[in-house]
Protein backbone atom coordinates (compact mmCIF):
# COMPACT_ATOMS: atom_id res chain seq x y z
CA UNK A 1 0.00 0.00 0.00
CA UNK A 2 2.91 2.21 0.88
CA UNK A 3 4.54 1.78 -2.50
CA UNK A 4 1.74 2.53 -4.25
CA UNK A 5 0.75 5.59 -1.92
CA UNK A 6 4.76 6.89 -3.07
CA UNK A 7 4.27 6.18 -6.44
CA UNK A 8 0.92 8.41 -6.39
CA UNK A 9 3.16 11.18 -4.67
CA UNK A 10 6.19 10.91 -6.82
CA UNK A 11 4.20 11.13 -10.12
CA UNK A 12 2.79 14.45 -8.56
CA UNK A 13 6.31 15.56 -8.48
CA UNK A 14 7.16 14.75 -11.83
CA UNK A 15 4.15 16.19 -13.31
CA UNK A 16 4.50 19.30 -11.67
CA UNK A 17 7.82 19.19 -12.89
CA UNK A 18 6.79 18.72 -16.52
CA UNK A 19 4.69 22.24 -15.66
CA UNK A 20 7.36 23.75 -13.95
CA UNK A 21 10.02 22.95 -17.01
CA UNK A 22 7.63 23.53 -20.22
CA UNK A 23 10.64 24.79 -22.66
CA UNK A 24 11.50 20.66 -22.39
CA UNK A 25 7.81 19.93 -23.57
CA UNK A 26 8.26 22.86 -26.10
CA UNK A 27 11.18 21.16 -27.82
CA UNK A 28 9.87 17.85 -27.80
CA UNK A 29 6.49 18.70 -29.65
CA UNK A 30 8.50 20.79 -31.93
CA UNK A 31 10.03 17.73 -34.07
CA UNK A 32 6.46 15.99 -34.77
CA UNK A 33 5.02 19.54 -35.77
CA UNK A 34 7.60 20.71 -37.67
CA UNK A 35 7.98 17.34 -40.05
CA UNK A 36 4.00 17.64 -40.18
CA UNK A 37 4.11 20.94 -42.11
CA UNK A 38 7.23 20.37 -44.34
CA UNK A 39 5.68 17.01 -44.97
CA UNK A 40 1.84 18.33 -45.73
CA UNK A 41 3.18 21.35 -47.52
CA UNK A 42 6.30 20.58 -48.90
CA UNK A 43 6.32 17.23 -49.97
CA UNK A 44 2.81 16.40 -49.71
CA UNK A 45 1.69 17.70 -53.01
CA UNK A 46 4.24 15.41 -55.25
CA UNK A 47 4.43 12.50 -52.50
CA UNK A 48 0.89 12.28 -52.14
CA UNK A 49 0.17 11.88 -56.10
CA UNK A 50 2.89 9.37 -55.60
CA UNK A 51 2.06 6.70 -53.77
CA UNK A 52 0.43 3.93 -54.96
CA UNK A 53 -2.08 2.48 -53.66
CA UNK A 54 -3.39 5.24 -51.77
CA UNK A 55 -6.50 6.57 -53.20
CA UNK A 56 -6.22 9.97 -54.00
CA UNK A 57 -9.17 11.28 -52.77
CA UNK A 58 -8.67 14.35 -55.68
CA UNK A 59 -6.38 16.56 -53.17
CA UNK A 60 -2.67 14.88 -53.22
CA UNK A 61 -1.76 16.87 -50.34
CA UNK A 62 -4.77 15.65 -48.43
CA UNK A 63 -4.49 12.51 -48.56
CA UNK A 64 -0.89 12.58 -47.60
CA UNK A 65 -1.65 13.87 -44.93
CA UNK A 66 -4.09 11.21 -44.11
CA UNK A 67 -1.64 9.12 -45.06
CA UNK A 68 1.05 10.20 -43.00
CA UNK A 69 -0.58 10.97 -39.71
CA UNK A 70 -0.30 7.58 -37.61
CA UNK A 71 3.35 7.61 -38.72
CA UNK A 72 3.16 12.07 -36.96
CA UNK A 73 1.65 10.18 -33.84
CA UNK A 74 4.42 7.28 -33.50
CA UNK A 75 7.20 10.12 -33.73
CA UNK A 76 5.50 12.52 -31.55
CA UNK A 77 5.15 9.40 -29.06
CA UNK A 78 8.94 8.78 -29.53
CA UNK A 79 10.14 12.22 -29.27
CA UNK A 80 8.26 12.39 -25.93
CA UNK A 81 9.78 9.50 -24.86
CA UNK A 82 12.82 11.22 -25.24
CA UNK A 83 11.99 13.96 -22.76
CA UNK A 84 11.71 10.75 -20.03
CA UNK A 85 15.07 9.57 -20.82
CA UNK A 86 16.51 13.19 -19.95
CA UNK A 87 14.01 13.54 -16.50
CA UNK A 88 14.86 10.05 -15.61
CA UNK A 89 18.71 11.01 -16.11
CA UNK A 90 18.43 14.79 -14.25
CA UNK A 91 16.77 12.82 -11.31
CA UNK A 92 19.69 9.95 -11.35
CA UNK A 93 23.03 12.49 -11.26
CA UNK A 94 21.07 14.65 -8.74
CA UNK A 95 21.09 13.87 -4.89
CA UNK A 96 17.29 12.93 -5.14
CA UNK A 97 17.47 9.54 -5.95
CA UNK A 98 20.36 8.84 -3.25
CA UNK A 99 17.79 10.91 -0.79
CA UNK A 100 15.46 8.61 -1.90
CA UNK A 101 16.92 5.44 -1.63
CA UNK A 102 18.36 6.40 2.13
CA UNK A 103 14.57 6.75 2.86
CA UNK A 104 13.78 2.98 1.64
CA UNK A 105 11.61 4.44 -0.44
CA UNK A 106 10.26 1.39 -2.87
CA UNK A 107 11.87 1.52 -6.48
CA UNK A 108 9.01 0.08 -8.06
CA UNK A 109 7.54 3.54 -7.02
CA UNK A 110 10.37 5.94 -8.47
CA UNK A 111 10.67 4.03 -11.32
CA UNK A 112 6.65 4.00 -12.13
CA UNK A 113 6.25 7.54 -11.13
CA UNK A 114 8.29 8.26 -14.37
CA UNK A 115 6.25 6.11 -16.21
CA UNK A 116 2.97 7.74 -15.35
CA UNK A 117 4.92 10.86 -16.36
CA UNK A 118 6.10 10.32 -19.41
CA UNK A 119 2.32 8.74 -20.45
CA UNK A 120 1.35 12.18 -19.49
CA UNK A 121 4.13 13.48 -21.39
CA UNK A 122 3.27 11.46 -24.67
CA UNK A 123 0.05 12.42 -24.67
CA UNK A 124 0.87 16.21 -24.29
CA UNK A 125 3.04 15.67 -27.68
CA UNK A 126 0.41 13.66 -29.65
CA UNK A 127 -2.65 15.26 -28.81
CA UNK A 128 -1.36 18.80 -30.61
CA UNK A 129 0.07 17.39 -33.52
CA UNK A 130 -3.62 15.76 -34.06
CA UNK A 131 -4.88 19.36 -33.60
CA UNK A 132 -2.92 20.76 -35.85
CA UNK A 133 -3.66 18.28 -38.54
CA UNK A 134 -7.59 18.55 -37.85
CA UNK A 135 -6.69 22.01 -38.66
CA UNK A 136 -5.00 21.34 -41.50
CA UNK A 137 -8.10 19.81 -43.10
CA UNK A 138 -7.43 16.03 -41.67
CA UNK A 139 -10.67 14.39 -41.47
CA UNK A 140 -10.50 10.76 -40.20
CA UNK A 141 -13.30 8.27 -40.67
CA UNK A 142 -12.84 6.67 -37.38
CA UNK A 143 -15.88 6.58 -35.66
CA UNK A 144 -15.98 5.57 -32.11
CA UNK A 145 -14.50 1.97 -31.91
CA UNK A 146 -11.74 3.51 -33.91
CA UNK A 147 -10.73 6.68 -31.46
CA UNK A 148 -10.83 4.42 -28.93
CA UNK A 149 -8.96 1.74 -30.31
CA UNK A 150 -6.20 4.86 -31.53
CA UNK A 151 -6.33 6.20 -27.54
CA UNK A 152 -5.65 2.52 -26.60
CA UNK A 153 -2.44 1.75 -28.98
CA UNK A 154 -1.00 5.70 -28.18
CA UNK A 155 -1.48 4.45 -24.71
CA UNK A 156 -0.06 1.21 -25.21
CA UNK A 157 2.93 2.66 -27.49
CA UNK A 158 3.84 5.12 -24.63
CA UNK A 159 4.25 3.28 -22.54
CA UNK A 160 6.41 0.80 -24.31
CA UNK A 161 8.73 3.47 -25.03
CA UNK A 162 8.65 5.26 -21.66
CA UNK A 163 9.67 2.28 -20.24
CA UNK A 164 12.68 1.94 -22.72
CA UNK A 165 13.37 5.72 -22.54
CA UNK A 166 13.06 5.59 -18.51
CA UNK A 167 16.02 2.50 -18.70
CA UNK A 168 18.26 4.24 -21.01
CA UNK A 169 17.37 7.39 -18.88
CA UNK A 170 18.97 5.44 -15.85
CA UNK A 171 21.44 3.65 -17.61
CA UNK A 172 23.20 6.68 -19.15
CA UNK A 173 25.96 8.18 -16.51
CA UNK A 174 25.36 12.41 -17.83
CA UNK A 175 22.06 13.97 -19.03
CA UNK A 176 23.86 14.38 -22.48
CA UNK A 177 24.24 11.19 -23.24
CA UNK A 178 20.49 10.25 -21.57
CA UNK A 179 19.17 12.53 -24.62
CA UNK A 180 20.89 11.29 -27.38
CA UNK A 181 20.59 7.69 -26.74
CA UNK A 182 16.76 7.70 -27.59
CA UNK A 183 17.45 9.45 -31.18
CA UNK A 184 17.19 6.22 -32.66
CA UNK A 185 13.66 5.93 -31.44
CA UNK A 186 12.57 8.61 -33.07
CA UNK A 187 14.35 7.54 -36.72
CA UNK A 188 12.25 4.00 -36.25
CA UNK A 189 9.09 5.74 -37.65
CA UNK A 190 10.99 7.52 -40.43
CA UNK A 191 12.27 3.98 -41.39
CA UNK A 192 8.87 2.47 -41.39
CA UNK A 193 5.57 2.09 -43.45
CA UNK A 194 4.66 5.59 -41.85
CA UNK A 195 5.81 8.24 -44.30
CA UNK A 196 6.05 6.08 -47.50
CA UNK A 197 5.59 2.64 -48.52
CA UNK A 198 8.16 -0.19 -47.64
CA UNK A 199 8.20 -1.45 -51.20
CA UNK A 200 9.71 1.64 -52.37
CA UNK A 201 12.37 0.87 -50.16
CA UNK A 202 16.06 -0.50 -50.98
CA UNK A 203 15.98 -4.76 -50.49
CA UNK A 204 17.83 -4.65 -47.29
CA UNK A 205 15.83 -1.29 -45.59
CA UNK A 206 12.58 -3.00 -46.91
CA UNK A 207 13.43 -6.15 -44.58
CA UNK A 208 14.11 -3.97 -41.92
CA UNK A 209 11.36 -1.91 -42.12
CA UNK A 210 9.13 -4.79 -42.53
CA UNK A 211 10.06 -6.36 -39.21
CA UNK A 212 10.53 -2.98 -36.91
CA UNK A 213 8.43 -2.22 -34.26
CA UNK A 214 7.28 1.10 -36.06
CA UNK A 215 5.91 -0.05 -38.89
CA UNK A 216 2.93 -2.42 -37.08
CA UNK A 217 2.26 0.15 -35.00
CA UNK A 218 1.85 2.73 -37.54
CA UNK A 219 -0.07 -0.26 -39.37
CA UNK A 220 -2.21 -0.59 -36.58
CA UNK A 221 -2.88 2.79 -35.75
CA UNK A 222 -3.41 3.52 -39.60
CA UNK A 223 -6.68 0.93 -39.43
CA UNK A 224 -8.33 2.53 -36.16
CA UNK A 225 -7.77 5.74 -37.71
CA UNK A 226 -10.00 4.70 -40.75
CA UNK A 227 -12.57 3.09 -38.55
CA UNK A 228 -11.19 -0.50 -38.73
CA UNK A 229 -9.26 -1.68 -35.85
CA UNK A 230 -8.18 -5.25 -35.01
CA UNK A 231 -6.05 -6.44 -37.65
CA UNK A 232 -3.00 -8.50 -38.04
CA UNK A 233 -1.02 -4.90 -37.25
CA UNK A 234 -3.01 -4.66 -33.95
CA UNK A 235 -2.34 -7.63 -32.37
CA UNK A 236 1.71 -7.40 -33.76
CA UNK A 237 1.59 -3.71 -32.68
CA UNK A 238 -0.04 -4.92 -29.02
CA UNK A 239 2.95 -7.80 -28.67
CA UNK A 240 5.70 -5.13 -30.10
CA UNK A 241 4.30 -2.75 -26.91
CA UNK A 242 3.96 -5.63 -24.23
CA UNK A 243 7.57 -7.26 -25.17
CA UNK A 244 9.04 -3.59 -25.21
CA UNK A 245 7.39 -2.66 -21.67
CA UNK A 246 9.06 -5.93 -20.28
CA UNK A 247 12.56 -5.29 -21.46
CA UNK A 248 12.25 -1.75 -20.84
CA UNK A 249 11.40 -2.48 -16.97
CA UNK A 250 13.88 -5.25 -16.47
CA UNK A 251 16.59 -3.01 -18.24
CA UNK A 252 15.62 -0.24 -16.30
CA UNK A 253 15.42 -1.95 -12.33
CA UNK A 254 18.97 -3.61 -13.60
CA UNK A 255 20.33 0.21 -14.76
CA UNK A 256 18.72 1.99 -11.52
CA UNK A 257 20.02 -0.38 -9.34
CA UNK A 258 23.97 -0.54 -11.11
CA UNK A 259 23.26 3.44 -10.50
CA UNK A 260 23.65 2.86 -7.52
CA UNK A 261 26.70 1.33 -7.38
CA UNK A 262 28.64 3.25 -9.45
CA UNK A 263 31.72 4.94 -7.31
CA UNK B 1 24.95 2.09 23.88
CA UNK B 2 25.92 2.87 20.42
CA UNK B 3 24.11 4.50 17.98
CA UNK B 4 26.68 3.57 15.07
CA UNK B 5 28.99 0.88 15.46
CA UNK B 6 31.25 -0.85 12.59
CA UNK B 7 33.72 -3.23 13.09
CA UNK B 8 36.21 -4.32 9.95
CA UNK B 9 34.61 -2.68 7.27
CA UNK B 10 35.95 -3.13 3.90
CA UNK B 11 35.14 -2.04 0.26
CA UNK B 12 37.26 -1.63 -2.87
CA UNK B 13 36.23 -0.67 -6.09
CA UNK B 14 38.16 -2.77 -8.81
CA UNK B 15 42.00 -2.96 -7.38
CA UNK B 16 41.34 0.43 -5.70
CA UNK B 17 41.09 -0.42 -1.93
CA UNK B 18 38.99 2.84 -0.27
CA UNK B 19 38.33 1.57 2.97
CA UNK B 20 41.03 -0.81 5.22
CA UNK B 21 39.21 -2.30 8.05
CA UNK B 22 37.40 0.22 9.66
CA UNK B 23 36.29 0.35 13.25
CA UNK B 24 34.25 2.80 14.72
CA UNK B 25 31.82 3.68 17.63
CA UNK B 26 29.39 7.27 17.91
CA UNK B 27 27.81 7.07 21.39
CA UNK B 28 24.15 7.99 20.71
CA UNK B 29 23.88 12.17 21.92
CA UNK B 30 26.80 12.56 20.58
CA UNK B 31 28.47 14.23 17.74
CA UNK B 32 31.46 12.77 15.57
CA UNK B 33 33.43 14.41 12.76
CA UNK B 34 35.16 11.48 10.17
CA UNK B 35 38.30 14.04 9.58
CA UNK B 36 40.38 13.47 5.80
CA UNK B 37 41.47 14.49 2.95
CA UNK B 38 39.46 13.37 -0.04
CA UNK B 39 40.06 10.24 -1.01
CA UNK B 40 40.71 9.01 2.74
CA UNK B 41 37.21 6.86 2.88
CA UNK B 42 35.14 9.40 4.38
CA UNK B 43 32.10 9.38 1.55
CA UNK B 44 32.25 5.70 1.70
CA UNK B 45 32.03 5.17 5.17
CA UNK B 46 28.82 6.94 5.45
CA UNK B 47 27.53 4.66 2.21
CA UNK B 48 27.63 2.02 3.66
CA UNK B 49 26.49 3.03 7.17
CA UNK B 50 23.44 4.41 4.98
CA UNK B 51 22.86 1.00 3.32
CA UNK B 52 23.45 2.94 -0.19
CA UNK B 53 26.27 0.27 -0.33
CA UNK B 54 27.02 -3.06 0.77
CA UNK B 55 30.79 -3.31 2.50
CA UNK B 56 33.05 -6.41 1.10
CA UNK B 57 33.81 -7.43 5.07
CA UNK B 58 32.86 -5.99 8.17
CA UNK B 59 30.08 -5.20 9.91
CA UNK B 60 27.72 -2.36 11.20
CA UNK B 61 24.78 -1.97 13.22
CA UNK B 62 23.11 1.77 13.21
CA UNK B 63 20.16 2.64 15.41
CA UNK B 64 20.60 -1.33 17.00
CA UNK B 65 19.85 -2.76 13.82
CA UNK B 66 22.70 -4.52 11.10
CA UNK B 67 23.24 -2.80 8.07
CA UNK B 68 23.50 -6.14 5.85
CA UNK B 69 20.42 -7.77 8.04
CA UNK B 70 18.10 -5.05 8.11
CA UNK B 71 18.63 -2.42 5.86
CA UNK B 72 14.97 -1.62 5.49
CA UNK B 73 15.02 -0.91 9.54
CA UNK B 74 18.32 1.49 9.29
CA UNK B 75 17.02 3.81 6.52
CA UNK B 76 13.28 4.11 8.92
CA UNK B 77 16.29 5.32 11.78
CA UNK B 78 18.19 7.67 9.76
CA UNK B 79 18.52 10.54 7.87
CA UNK B 80 20.93 11.34 5.21
CA UNK B 81 22.39 15.42 3.94
CA UNK B 82 24.79 13.47 1.36
CA UNK B 83 27.50 15.48 -0.39
CA UNK B 84 25.42 16.49 -3.49
CA UNK B 85 22.15 18.55 -3.15
CA UNK B 86 19.10 16.94 -2.95
CA UNK B 87 16.77 19.20 -3.53
CA UNK B 88 14.28 19.43 -6.22
CA UNK B 89 15.17 22.80 -7.78
CA UNK B 90 11.66 22.87 -10.01
CA UNK B 91 9.77 22.66 -6.63
CA UNK B 92 9.43 25.32 -4.21
CA UNK B 93 10.75 24.83 -0.77
CA UNK B 94 7.58 24.11 0.53
CA UNK B 95 6.85 21.62 -2.28
CA UNK B 96 10.33 19.78 -1.25
CA UNK B 97 9.18 19.67 2.40
CA UNK B 98 5.84 18.13 2.01
CA UNK B 99 7.35 15.70 -0.85
CA UNK B 100 9.27 14.51 2.32
CA UNK B 101 6.50 14.22 4.91
CA UNK B 102 4.30 12.58 2.20
CA UNK B 103 6.94 10.32 1.78
CA UNK B 104 7.23 9.35 5.21
CA UNK B 105 3.74 9.17 5.35
CA UNK B 106 2.69 11.51 8.10
CA UNK B 107 -0.47 12.40 8.84
CA UNK B 108 -2.39 15.54 7.19
CA UNK B 109 -2.24 17.65 10.27
CA UNK B 110 1.33 16.46 11.58
CA UNK B 111 2.57 17.44 7.76
CA UNK B 112 1.60 20.84 7.95
CA UNK B 113 3.25 21.29 11.31
CA UNK B 114 6.77 19.68 10.40
CA UNK B 115 6.55 22.09 7.30
CA UNK B 116 5.97 25.47 9.18
CA UNK B 117 8.08 24.13 11.77
CA UNK B 118 11.34 23.47 9.91
CA UNK B 119 10.76 26.41 7.56
CA UNK B 120 10.45 28.99 10.78
CA UNK B 121 13.77 27.10 12.39
CA UNK B 122 15.78 27.61 9.14
CA UNK B 123 14.31 30.80 8.50
CA UNK B 124 12.96 30.26 4.71
CA UNK B 125 9.58 31.39 5.54
CA UNK B 126 10.47 34.53 3.13
CA UNK B 127 11.51 32.29 0.10
CA UNK B 128 9.58 29.19 1.21
CA UNK B 129 7.27 29.91 -2.17
CA UNK B 130 9.76 30.34 -4.78
CA UNK B 131 11.32 27.81 -6.87
CA UNK B 132 14.46 26.39 -5.18
CA UNK B 133 16.56 27.40 -8.42
CA UNK B 134 16.38 31.22 -7.66
CA UNK B 135 18.08 30.51 -4.13
CA UNK B 136 21.10 30.77 -2.82
CA UNK B 137 23.85 27.56 -2.07
CA UNK B 138 23.04 28.22 2.12
CA UNK B 139 19.39 28.82 1.10
CA UNK B 140 19.74 25.10 -0.61
CA UNK B 141 21.98 23.84 2.14
CA UNK B 142 19.52 24.56 5.16
CA UNK B 143 16.57 23.39 2.95
CA UNK B 144 18.43 20.14 2.34
CA UNK B 145 18.50 19.92 5.72
CA UNK B 146 15.32 20.09 6.84
CA UNK B 147 14.39 17.62 4.09
CA UNK B 148 16.65 15.40 6.38
CA UNK B 149 15.22 16.05 9.72
CA UNK B 150 11.68 15.71 8.95
CA UNK B 151 10.92 11.84 9.09
CA UNK B 152 12.60 12.85 12.67
CA UNK B 153 16.07 10.65 12.69
CA UNK B 154 17.74 8.73 15.30
CA UNK B 155 20.77 9.41 13.37
CA UNK B 156 21.75 11.82 11.04
CA UNK B 157 24.87 11.29 8.50
CA UNK B 158 25.92 14.79 6.82
CA UNK B 159 28.68 14.43 4.36
CA UNK B 160 30.49 17.39 4.01
CA UNK B 161 27.50 19.97 5.27
CA UNK B 162 29.35 22.95 4.89
CA UNK B 163 31.42 22.43 1.83
CA UNK B 164 31.53 25.91 -0.36
CA UNK B 165 29.15 27.83 2.24
CA UNK B 166 30.04 31.26 2.72
CA UNK B 167 30.77 31.69 6.38
CA UNK B 168 27.36 33.11 7.63
CA UNK B 169 25.71 30.08 6.09
CA UNK B 170 28.56 27.47 7.49
CA UNK B 171 27.28 28.90 10.81
CA UNK B 172 23.91 28.88 10.57
CA UNK B 173 24.04 24.84 9.73
CA UNK B 174 26.35 24.79 13.26
CA UNK B 175 23.36 25.86 14.77
CA UNK B 176 20.65 23.92 13.54
CA UNK B 177 22.76 21.09 13.68
CA UNK B 178 23.53 21.78 17.44
CA UNK B 179 20.49 22.25 18.17
CA UNK B 180 19.49 19.00 16.88
CA UNK B 181 21.96 17.56 19.18
CA UNK B 182 20.95 18.91 22.36
CA UNK B 183 17.42 16.98 21.69
CA UNK B 184 19.28 13.61 21.88
CA UNK B 185 20.03 13.35 18.17
CA UNK B 186 23.61 11.44 17.15
CA UNK B 187 25.16 12.64 14.23
CA UNK B 188 27.91 11.74 11.80
CA UNK B 189 29.23 14.08 9.73
CA UNK B 190 32.48 14.42 7.68
CA UNK B 191 33.97 17.25 6.69
CA UNK B 192 37.59 18.94 5.64
CA UNK B 193 36.71 21.62 7.79
CA UNK B 194 38.70 21.30 10.56
CA UNK B 195 37.34 23.91 12.70
CA UNK B 196 33.84 22.59 11.68
CA UNK B 197 35.09 19.23 13.66
CA UNK B 198 36.41 21.65 16.35
CA UNK B 199 32.90 22.95 17.08
CA UNK B 200 30.56 20.73 16.69
CA UNK B 201 32.17 17.15 17.01
CA UNK B 202 31.98 15.08 20.55
CA UNK B 203 34.30 13.21 18.64
CA UNK B 204 37.09 13.13 16.08
CA UNK B 205 38.16 10.40 14.07
CA UNK B 206 41.11 11.02 11.56
CA UNK B 207 40.50 9.05 8.70
CA UNK B 208 43.85 8.38 6.06
CA UNK B 209 43.52 6.00 3.64
CA UNK B 210 41.23 3.89 4.22
CA UNK B 211 42.17 3.39 8.41
CA UNK B 212 41.55 5.46 11.45
CA UNK B 213 44.63 6.91 12.44
CA UNK B 214 43.48 8.35 15.49
CA UNK B 215 40.85 9.25 17.75
CA UNK B 216 39.58 10.89 20.47
CA UNK B 217 38.13 14.49 21.54
CA UNK B 218 39.53 17.63 19.72
CA UNK B 219 41.05 18.73 23.09
CA UNK B 220 42.79 15.21 23.33
CA UNK B 221 43.96 14.92 19.81
CA UNK B 222 45.34 18.33 20.32
CA UNK B 223 47.35 17.55 23.22
CA UNK B 224 48.65 14.53 21.67
CA UNK B 225 50.85 16.38 19.24
CA UNK B 226 53.91 18.49 19.39
CA UNK B 227 52.61 21.95 18.20
CA UNK B 228 52.42 24.49 20.57
CA UNK B 229 54.86 27.37 20.34
CA UNK B 230 55.97 30.56 21.04
CA UNK B 231 58.28 32.61 18.66
CA UNK B 232 60.14 35.45 19.99
CA UNK B 233 61.96 37.82 17.34
CA UNK B 234 64.78 40.06 18.87
CA UNK B 235 66.42 43.11 17.95
CA UNK B 236 69.86 41.58 16.53
CA UNK B 237 71.02 37.75 16.14
CA UNK B 238 73.45 38.40 19.37
CA UNK B 239 70.47 39.31 21.98
CA UNK B 240 68.48 36.55 20.04
CA UNK B 241 71.71 33.94 20.68
CA UNK B 242 71.75 35.37 24.43
CA UNK B 243 67.67 34.48 25.01
CA UNK B 244 68.52 31.26 23.29
CA UNK B 245 71.04 29.97 25.78
CA UNK B 246 68.55 31.08 28.83
CA UNK B 247 65.53 29.28 27.39
CA UNK B 248 65.17 25.56 28.10
CA UNK B 249 64.72 23.40 24.31
CA UNK B 250 65.17 26.51 22.31
CA UNK B 251 65.41 26.41 18.87
CA UNK B 252 67.35 29.67 17.44
CA UNK B 253 67.26 31.01 13.93
CA UNK B 254 70.17 33.68 13.89
CA UNK B 255 69.42 35.09 10.63
CA UNK B 256 66.04 35.69 11.79
CA UNK B 257 66.69 36.94 14.74
CA UNK B 258 64.52 34.44 16.41
CA UNK B 259 63.96 32.28 18.60
CA UNK B 260 61.22 29.51 19.49
CA UNK B 261 59.99 27.45 22.47
CA UNK B 262 57.80 24.38 23.02
CA UNK B 263 54.98 25.56 24.41
CA UNK B 264 51.59 24.65 26.30
CA UNK B 265 49.35 26.89 25.55
CA UNK B 266 49.28 27.93 29.12
CA UNK B 267 49.21 31.74 30.69
CA UNK B 268 51.31 30.45 33.65
CA UNK B 269 54.21 29.09 31.38
CA UNK B 270 54.21 32.26 29.12
CA UNK B 271 54.72 34.36 32.15
CA UNK B 272 57.46 32.33 33.53
CA UNK B 273 59.20 32.59 30.17
CA UNK B 274 59.29 36.19 30.06
CA UNK B 275 60.28 36.63 33.88
CA UNK B 276 63.18 34.44 32.24
CA UNK B 277 64.07 36.78 29.99
CA UNK B 278 63.32 40.09 31.64
CA UNK B 279 65.73 39.19 34.56
CA UNK B 280 68.58 39.12 31.89
CA UNK B 281 67.09 42.17 30.83
CA UNK B 282 66.13 40.98 27.50
CA UNK B 283 63.36 42.17 25.69
CA UNK B 284 62.23 40.34 22.34
CA UNK B 285 60.71 42.77 19.39
CA UNK B 286 58.13 40.60 18.99
CA UNK B 287 56.09 37.56 20.19
CA UNK B 288 54.02 35.39 18.71
CA UNK B 289 51.84 32.20 20.20
CA UNK B 290 50.99 29.11 18.60
CA UNK B 291 49.02 26.91 20.03
CA UNK B 292 48.31 23.19 18.51
CA UNK B 293 44.92 23.24 16.83
CA UNK B 294 43.62 20.22 14.35
CA UNK B 295 45.52 21.47 11.80
CA UNK B 296 48.92 20.11 13.62
CA UNK B 297 46.79 16.61 14.37
CA UNK B 298 45.45 16.58 10.77
CA UNK B 299 49.22 16.89 9.60
CA UNK B 300 51.01 14.96 11.71
CA UNK B 301 48.94 12.29 11.44
CA UNK B 302 48.31 11.76 8.04
CA UNK B 303 52.41 12.58 7.39
CA UNK B 304 52.97 9.12 8.26
CA UNK B 305 56.57 11.33 9.21
CA UNK B 306 57.72 13.60 12.23
CA UNK B 307 56.08 17.07 12.27
CA UNK B 308 59.08 19.04 10.93
CA UNK B 309 58.70 16.94 7.80
CA UNK B 310 55.04 17.93 7.70
CA UNK B 311 55.80 19.30 3.96
CA UNK B 312 56.77 15.20 2.59
CA UNK B 313 53.14 14.56 4.07
CA UNK B 314 50.75 12.91 0.96
CA UNK B 315 47.79 14.33 -0.26
CA UNK B 316 47.25 17.14 2.63
CA UNK B 317 44.22 18.78 4.31
CA UNK B 318 43.18 20.74 1.51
Amino acid sequence: MTALADALTLSGRQLLRLRRYPSLTVTLIALPLVLLLVFTFVFGGTLGAGISGVDIGGDGRAAYLDYILPGLLLLALASAAQGTAITVAMDQTGGIITRLRTMGTPRPSILSAHVVAGLVQSLACAVPVALVAVALGWRPDAGIAGWLAVLGLVLAIGTALTWVTVAMGAAAPTVEAASNTPMILTLLPLLSSGFVPTESFPVGLRWFADHQPATPMVEALRAALAGDPGGTATVEALAWCVGLSLLGLVWARRAFDAAGRRP
Amino acid sequence: MNAIHAEGLRLSYGNHLVLDGLDLAVPTGTVTALLGPNGAGKTSTVHLLTTLRRPDAGTARVAGHDVLADPAAVRRAIGVTGQFSAVDELLTGAENLRLMTRLHHLARAEAARTVTDLLDRMDLVEAADRTVATWSGGMRRKLDLAMTLVGRPRVIFLDEPTTGLDPRSRREVWAIVADHVADGTTVLLTTQYLEEADRLADQVVVLHEGRVAATGTPAQLKASVPGGRVRLRFASPEVAADGAARLPDATLDRDAMTVEVPHDGGVAALRHLLDTLDQAALTPEDLTVHTADLDDVFLTLTAGTTPDAGTTATGGPR
